[in-house]
């Protein structure tokens, strides 16, 4: 059945239909309407699940651990600062190896204080050892939050499942939300292979001696990697029951694209619309769209631009004193490739800066004119920055 | 229908404009319309200007940018008009859903009136005048209808408060004028 | 040995295994005399090294010679002495 729902009300329906078990999270904008709206399921019984209140997201975080360690399908949501308040937590459950899910509504990291959306706030933690997924729409939340667990439980990894906040997070529109006995048949009653359960003592996250600590961190860098085949499998899956499939990536009319634009999140429904415009003027241009950043799909995005002249990098976070996050995993890919197209990155959206059409066609024009002369003027630039304001024009 | 609708909502923290675009959202999609309702959340102060967008379409949205050019403005409150440019940007043939008690001229687009904020007062005991000005939408340009508004209301609002705004919604409905 | 995918002990009671007696530079003698069996040294050894009794038994193939015993000893039972004397 369609309904119309926001971000976050899909994220709250999804965690309702995977039955989650234990819920643990702290209130952050403008993620709260997925806790207030499971502590409502929780109140009203729709969800036989307990939800553990909790004074801070290091400890709602901590809490999910003990619950997943003992087997219980575990959920979570946060965003910006309480993800980095999470952060030291996020290493834990990845290296312990416990599969929880979060949600996470991105938005801007302090300071200047905002509330508004950008992608920094998980790209920060893109090393944390959490498999990453983008969401496009609404549809997708719920989508790949459903996917997550199963994605999580047969990988032994916790997932996070990333979209951008008011975009989507507050952003109404139409989503299928499928019946519950659909979901029961895609996500069985998971088992945790490691359970910690008193009549069986076992010991979880011991310490990791340098003889060992190497090897596990090894082990760690396997399983993400190896995810990637669980998020396809998965995915067709999925799309084998509820009729849509997801990916590591989706490419857009780029088969034959000169010009191709990369980015991930709600930028690339917007970014489809001037593609399509392009299209109809002629112009060989396309979109790629990263689902999964984390683990990060490096020979995908190599074969599906490697044709491509140039490609122009549309991201809204940046590593200060580098480049944008997606651009230099990009570039990193094509290490040792023969051939590379021309690589440009275009910061933008920024603390919820609105990207509009206009500073897309500037970045897809910049990028034609790469093509063209086989020369890329500047590399990084920053879409809809005030240059009179930062000094670089009087 | 031809093409996508975009309605730019303009009201001040706490008069819902929010609501208002969802709402809408909400009656077009009942039609078996794609909608799309995007809030533009500023820190949230009661009183300060505020934007609330609305898209619909007989295809699904993908686009997620604000709205610069829209086919139809609502403004929940008079005061706006002479501190924002409502008109920024609207499409030629466009029109302005007004709260006023008299019209205003706009040089590139049609307007419609209602005292909104008396019907509110009346209606509902309080100036919050985004239900009345859906009614004054539905009027003025007949993209959804009288009934869908009525029944996401039901949706929304229980027992009293769900008569009121529909009270407020028929009001407004009846008293609004189009300027041509 | 293949490991786990993280640290986790699935055998319990395996600090047996780990003889750390060899760690030790000062030893714990018990006065048998003195010694009123309290058990206190017992609860905060940090290893399965004391029996509880009157008196206390010392197992040197554990005691790491910590010292918490002779310490925490209300009688003053229990006297550290430098490894390989009597």
């Amino acid at each position: 059945m369609k309904q119309l729902v926001t971000g976050d009300e899909a994220a709250a329906i999804a965690a309702k239909l995977a039955r989650v078990k234990v819920i643990s999270a702290y209130p952050i904008t403008p993620q709260t309407i997925i806790v207030e709206r499971l502590a409502e399921f929780v109140a009203n019984g729709e969800l036989d699940a307990e939800y553990i209140k909790v004074e801070s997201e290091h400890s709602a975080l901590s809490a999910c651990l003990g619950s997943a360690a003992v087997g219980a399908r575990t959920f979570t949501a946060t965003s910006s600062q309480g993800l980095m308040l999470m952060s030291e937590i996020l290493f834990v459950a990845s290296g312990m190896r416990l599969p929880i899910v979060m949600a996470n509504a991105n938005r801007s990291l302090s300071a200047p204080l905002s509330i508004w959306c950008d992608q920094q706030d998980s790209v920060a933690v893109r090393d944390c050892g959490w498999i990453q997924l983008y969401c496009e729409n609404n549809q997708e939340v719920l989508d790949s939050t459903i996917q997550a667990f199963r994605i999580a439980e047969e990988s032994l990894l916790p997932v996070m499942v990333c979209f951008d906040g008011y975009i989507l997070s507050h952003t109404a529109e139409p989503v299928e939300i499928p019946e519950q006995a659909e979901v029961d048949k895609f996500l069985p009653t998971y088992k945790y292979p490691y359970l910690l359960d008193p009549e069986k003592p076992i010991t979880m996250g011991a310490v990791g001696v340098p003889e060992y600590y190497e090897e596990f961190r090894y082990m760690l860098q396997e399983a993400v990697l190896k995810s990637k085949e669980k998020i396809i499998e998965v995915g067709q899956a999925f799309g084998r029951q509820f009729g849509r499939k997801s990916d590591l990536i989706e490419c857009y009319r780029s088969d034959d694209a000169d010009v191709i634009l990369l980015t991930m999140g709600s930028l690339s429904g917007s970014i489809k619309e001037m593609i399509d415009e392009y299209r109809g003027h002629g112009e060989r241009v396309g979109l790629v769209k990263v689902r999964a950043f984390r683990p990060f799909p490096a020979k995908e995005l190599v074969d599906s631009l490697g044709h491509a002249k140039a490609v122009a990098v549309l991201e809204k976070d940046f590593s200060p004193g580098s480049t944008g996050a997606l651009f230099s995993d990009l570039s990193g890919a094509f290490v040792n490739s023969r051939e590379s197209p021309l690589l440009l990155n275009f910061i933008c959206g920024l603390g919820g800066r609105d990207v509009s059409s206009l500073q897309i066609r500037e970045a897809t024009k910049a990028a034609m004119e790469a093509a063209k002369t086989g020369e890329v003027k500047k590399t990084v630039r920053w879409l809809g920055l005030r240059e009179t304001m930062v000094g670089l024009k009087p | 229908m031809n093409g996508m609708i975009e309605i730019r909502f303009h009201g001040r923290g706490g008069q819902g404009a929010v609501t208002a675009a969802r709402l809408l959202a909400e009656a077009a999609f009942a039609e078996g319309k794609y909608s799309q309702a995007l809030p533009f959340f500023g820190a949230e102060r009661r009183g300060a200007p505020v934007l609330a967008f609305t898209r619909i379409d007989s295809r699904p949205i993908r686009i997620r940018t604000q709205i610069y050019e829209p086919d139809y403005v609502v403004v929940l409150d008079p005061s706006l008009l002479e501190v924002v440019n409502v008109a920024s940007g609207i499409k030629r043939d466009g029109l302005i859903v007004l709260n006023s008690k008299k019209n205003a001229q706009f040089s590139n687009a049609k307007s419609a009136f209602v005292d909104a904020t008396s019907i509110a007062k009346e209606m509902l005991g309080v100036p919050i005048t985004n239900t009345a000005m859906l009614g004054a939408f539905a009027k003025a340009t007949k993209l959804v209808s009288l009934d869908s508004l009525i029944n996401v209301i039901k949706g929304r609002f229980f027992g009293k408060l769900a008569d009121k705004n529909i009270a407020a919604i028929k009001a407004a409905y009846e008293q609004t004028k189009v300027i041509t | 040995m293949k490991l786990p995918p993280s640290t986790i002990i699935l055998k319990p009671g395996n600090s047996e295994q780990n003889e750390t007696g060899s760690w030790r530079s000062l030893k714990p003698v018990v006065d048998s005399k003195k010694c009123n069996g309290c058990g206190l040294c017992w609860l905060y050894c940090p290893e399965p090294a004391i029996t509880k009794g009157k008196p206390v038994v010392i197992d040197y193939r554990y005691c790491k010679g910590c010292g918490i015993c002779a310490n925490d000893c209300p009688v003053k039972a229990i006297v550290m002495v430098e490894e390989g004397q009597k």
